[in-house]
Parts: structure tokens; C-alpha cells; sequence
């Protein structure tokens, strides 16, 4: 009987493909994952490839992935895709420092005390319900077509998520937790630092996180609207010429560039979460 | 000594959770409050630990009344309560007031050790056991080296073995600074194990049913005769107390349901 068993599992194991051994089965159960959600994008990618490559098709309005990764050099070569980077992270920066402080502030108010609470929360409720795109025109009359305006509609589409977050956080603190912090005679900015900032650090980090992914969703709207620089004017202007490379190498940029900022934010703040249970920590 | 006279308790949705309770524990003295489910043992403490305020009565621990939380009165909760985001040496050192570091690494030690911790300063709440737990916030109620240490149920959660040594782990401490010491129980075994005087409380309005003195010499083995005869005092005594409580208008619960 238990042999029948083991001698099914050797032959499942002497499978030609797959290296024999425990370590490696481990291994193998690792890797064999996201491997396997990379086999569709980079199946098509090849097959696209060969496909120009053997004039089954033109590749003009879909370029193939070696004319886009040439692209890609050339901009970084001539320090062009350097720069429009450098904008357009400097625009997410400021927008987004603007809403995130807002956004905390207006929160920290909403979330603890009732007062204000009831006297802010309606209006920004209502505010949020515009789509902050339609702001556009308005920010555009008031502070111009120049990076003011941009600025703006960053800081406004970032300010939400991080009020939300940050006010619900507070809302949401484990009243039994803050009794401790009392019944220990904390004073108040104590009880602050020691008791309700852990608390909502985690939900306020992940608040940061969905509004600097807004940020950079609104930077692209920003650099639509007009601008002579930065990852946007890249992709409005690979569309002026028709330069569809120009274009896909832009967004993948964008998608580098806001990969890169979420990781910054989060290995800044995990020495701040790493009482969480591991299990949260992969998001 | 802290002295109780005439507190009551009347909730905001009108409950009278204690009415006229009076109550004085000598300094060192081991008191034991037992009584049903619902009869104000709670919130008799958290006014005691000034964590809410009486509607009327007093509460005074050395004649100084007790408003708000006392530098002097340690309170450990029926669920350790530990801050999550601290490792358990920072937990306890919680129960610290302004201290200078080194002081305050050498009191914690110190506190750790008292409850059998001392290995696992550095470890965060959420690795402890529900025992180990416990322990660290006793040892969070004791490093103040507080006159008056209030327990609610703090043992209920836990397997009756590690009750038991945590009831060694009490004693112990209290054997060492002698604080006078209010815990809550459910447990009549555990109440004469422990205890001085067991206060038997009954229920709606909450109030003292009865007060029993143990003058047995420590330590007690739940075999001896006279503790024996202490534990058969005090059941008949909660007996009473709710015998009394059913001839209210909850007549229905069954009397070996007294919890
Ligand atoms: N915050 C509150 N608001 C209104 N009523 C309350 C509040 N807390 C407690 N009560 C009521 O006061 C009474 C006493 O409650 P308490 O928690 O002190 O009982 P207890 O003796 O500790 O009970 P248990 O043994 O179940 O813990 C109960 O009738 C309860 O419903
Ligand atoms: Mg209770």
C-alpha cells in the first residue's frame, strides 16, 4: 500500500521538466507561480515581436516591443525622459505633500472632535462628490495654465482618500486601548504619541498609499491640460506626432515611476508597522 | 486604607449599577468581590481606579479623595489590554510616570521578573499566550508600586493550571510590597484562596449582600478543612445574595446559573 503511494509520487516527480528532489519541489512551488501569470504578457510580446519581424504585420500603430524598448533608450540617452520624469515626480510631490497635509489635518480635526466633525464633514462630503476633473476649468481661470493649476488638482484629488482615511482611522481607535492610556494618567500629548498615533498609523499609511496613487492618476489629467514638460506632455505629444512608441514608453514610466514612490512610501513607514502581524504586511 | 461610603453609580440610561455601597480596606488587605453577573463589580472598580465618576458617594485612599486616575491605585483589566504596537518591555513600562531611562529599563526588569517575565521584555504582546498576557499587565499595574492594586476577573479567561500559578505569582508580589489588593472573581475557590474578606454583592441596584472574614494562615490548600469550610461559607452566603435577587422581578434564573 505505501508503496504503491511513494512509487505514484516518484513518477510524478521523475516528470521530465521539473528537477527531482525536495528542495527543489519547494523551490519550484515558489517560482512556478508568478512565473505562470508572466507567460500571457510575455507570449504576446514575443509573438507580436516575430510577427513584424516576419511582415505578418505593420507594427506602425502598434509598435513591437523592441522598437518601444529603443525608444525608451533613446529618451533616456538624451537625458529627455530624465527630465520628464523630474517634472512630473515633482508635481505628484508637491500635490501631494499639499493634500496629504490637508488631508491629515481635516481628518485629525473630523475624526476627533464632534464638533467639528459635524460642522466640516457635509461640505467636504459634498466636495468629494464632484469628479475633481471638473475642477479643470475653474483652477485653470484662477491660477492660471501653469503649474499652479496642476498643482491644485493633484493636491484636491489626493486630499480625499487621505481625509477619509485618516478621520475614519480616528473614529475607528479602540476606545478600551485609549482607556488604558488614561487609566495610566497619560497627559495628553502622550496619550497622543504613545496611544492614538500607533492606532491609526496603519490605516493612515494605507490612505497615504491610495492618495499618491491619485496623485499620479491626476498628474497625467494635470499634464493633459497643457504642459511643455513631464511624462504627460510625453504622451500627448507621441500622439500629436504619432509616435505610438513614444507613447507606451511614457506609460511605462509612469508605471516605474508610481511603483517606485509606493515602494519609497512603504519602506519609510514600515519601522513604524512592524508590530503588525506579517500577515498584513504583503499588499 | 481606602474608604468607600455611600457610592452610587447611576448610569446616563438611568441603570442604578451601584447603590450605597460602603466599603474600607485596610492597607495590605486582600479583598475579594463575588457576586452575579451584572451586580456592579465593574463598575464598582472603575470608580474606584477613577476611571469614571461617581453620581454620588465617596471613594478616599488615604483621606485623599479619588476623582480621576491615582498615581496610587494600579488597575488591571479583565482583558490584558496590551498596546499592540509596543514590545512588552515598553507595555509595562506604560504604567511609568517620568523616569530616567536607565531607572526606568531596571524597574521594568524588575516588574518582569515579579510575574516570571523577565525573558521576554523584548517580545511583542501579540507572541504571549493569554496567561503571559495577563502577566505583563500586572506587571504594567505594579511598576508604579501602586498602595491599592484593583483586579477585574483577571484570571476568568485562563485554564484553571495556569490560573493556579498565577495565583502563586499574585501572592508573591503581594508578599513583597504588601499593596492592598481588590480583585473581582467569579471563582469561589479562587476568592478563599486569595483573599482576606470575600464581599458578596447582589444585584439590581448592586449592592453588599454579605462580608466574610478569612483568618486562615497562607499558605491554603483547597484540601484543608478549614478552608474547606470558608469555601462552603461563601457559597451559602452567594446563595443567599441570590435567593434574595430572584425575589425581584427576575425570578426565573436558575440558582446554579448565579454567574
Ligand atoms: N456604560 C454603561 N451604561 C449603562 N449601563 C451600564 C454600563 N456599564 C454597565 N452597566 C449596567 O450596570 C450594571 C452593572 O454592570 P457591571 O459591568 O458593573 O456588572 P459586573 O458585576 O461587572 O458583571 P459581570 O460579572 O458580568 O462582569 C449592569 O446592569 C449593566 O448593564
Ligand atoms: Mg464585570
Amino acid at each position: 500500500m505505501s508503496d504503491a503511494g511513494l512509487s505514484v509520487a516518484a513518477a510524478e516527480d521523475s516528470h521530465p521538466a521539473a528537477p527531482t528532489g525536495q528542495g527543489a519541489r519547494g523551490g519550484r512551488a515558489r517560482w512556478a507561480r508568478p512565473l505562470a501569470g508572466l507567460l500571457l504578457p510575455v507570449g504576446l510580446a514575443l509573438g507580436w515581436e516575430l510577427a513584424v519581424r516576419f511582415g505578418l504585420a505593420q507594427g506602425r500603430l502598434v509598435p513591437p516591443p523592441s522598437r518601444i524598448w529603443e525608444t525608451f533608450l533613446r529618451l533616456a540617452d538624451t537625458g529627455e525622459l530624465g527630465l520628464h520624469i523630474g517634472v512630473t515626480l515633482w508635481r505628484v510631490l508637491v500635490g501631494f505633500g499639499a493634500g496629504a497635509v490637508a488631508g491629515i489635518l481635516f481628518g485629525a480635526l473630523s475624526g476627533a472632535s464632534p464638533v467639528s466633525r459635524r460642522l466640516l464633514d457635509p461640505t467636504l462630503q459634498a466636495l468629494r462628490a464632484i469628479p475633481s476633473i471638473a475642477w479643470v476649468p475653474l483652477f485653470i481661470l484662477w491660477f492660471g495654465i501653469f503649474e499652479a493649476s496642476k498643482v491644485t488638482l493633484i493636491a484636491v484629488g489626493v486630499f480625499f482618500p487621505i481625509y477619509l482615511g485618516v478621520g475614519g482611522a480616528i473614529l475607528s481607535v479602540d476606545r478600551k486601548l485609549v482607556e488604558v492610556g488614561r487609566a495610566y494618567r497619560l497627559s495628553g500629548f502622550a496619550l497622543v504619541r504613545r496611544i492614538l498615533l500607533p492606532a491609526i498609523l496603519p490605516e493612515a499609511v494605507t490612505a497615504l498609499r491610495s492618495g499618491l496613487g491619485l496623485g499620479f492618476m491626476f498628474v497625467v489629467a494635470a499634464e493633459f491640460m497643457g504642459a511643455s514638460e513631464g511624462l504627460g506632455y510625453l504622451l500627448v505629444d507621441g500622439q500629436q506626432l504619432g509616435k505610438p512608441d513614444q507613447i507606451v514608453a511614457a506609460i511605462i514610466a509612469f508605471a516605474l515611476a508610481g511603483k517606485l514612490c509606493d515602494t519609497v512610501l512603504v519602506l519609510l513607514t514600515r519601522p513604524l508597522l512592524a508590530w503588525q502581524d506579517v500577515r498584513r504586511e504583503r499588499l | 486604607m481606602l474608604a468607600v461610603e455611600r457610592l452610587t453609580k447611576r448610569y446616563a440610561d438611568g441603570t442604578v449599577a451601584l447603590s450605597d455601597v460602603s466599603l474600607t480596606v485596610r492597607a495590605a488587605e486582600i479583598v475579594a468581590l463575588i457576586g452575579g453577573s451584572g451586580c456592579g463589580k465593574t463598575t464598582f472598580l472603575r470608580l474606584v481606579a477613577g476611571l469614571d465618576r461617581a453620581s454620588a458617594g465617596s471613594i478616599r485612599l488615604d483621606g485623599e479623595p479619588v476623582l480621576e486616575p491615582h498615581a496610587g491605585i494600579g488597575l488591571v483589566f479583565q482583558e490584558p489590554r496590551l498596546l499592540p504596537w509596543y514590545d512588552v518591555a515598553a507595555n509595562v513600562a506604560v504604567g511609568l510616570g517620568r523616569v530616567p531611562a536607565a531607572e526606568r529599563r531596571e524597574r521594568v526588569l524588575h516588574a518582569l521578573e515579579k510575574v516570571g517575565l523577565a525573558d521576554h521584555a523584548r517580545r511583542w504582546p501579540r507572541e504571549l499566550s493569554g496567561g503571559q498576557q495577563q502577566r505583563v499587565a500586572i506587571a504594567r499595574a505594579l511598576i508604579g508600586g501602586p498602595k491599592v492594586l484593583l483586579l477585574d476577573e483577571p484570571f476568568s479567561a485562563l485554564d484553571a493550571f495556569t490560573r493556579a500559578s498565577l495565583h502563586e505569582h499574585l501572592l508573591a508580589i503581594w508578599s513583597e510590597s504588601r499593596p492592598t489588593v481588590v480583585m473581582v472573581t467569579h471563582d469561589v475557590d479562587e476568592a478563599v484562596k486569595l483573599a482576606d474578606r470575600v464581599v458578596v454583592m447582589r444585584p439590581a441596584p448592586g449592592r453588599i449582600a454579605d462580608e466574610i472574614a478569612l483568618s486562615l494562615a497562607r499558605p491554603r490548600s483547597r484540601a484543608s478543612p478549614a478552608v474547606e469550610a470558608a469555601s462552603r461559607t461563601v457559597l451559602k452566603a452567594l446563595d443567599r445574595s441570590l435567593k434574595a435577587a430572584q425575589k425581584g422581578p427576575e425570578a426565573s434564573a436558575a440558582p446554579a446559573l448565579w454567574w
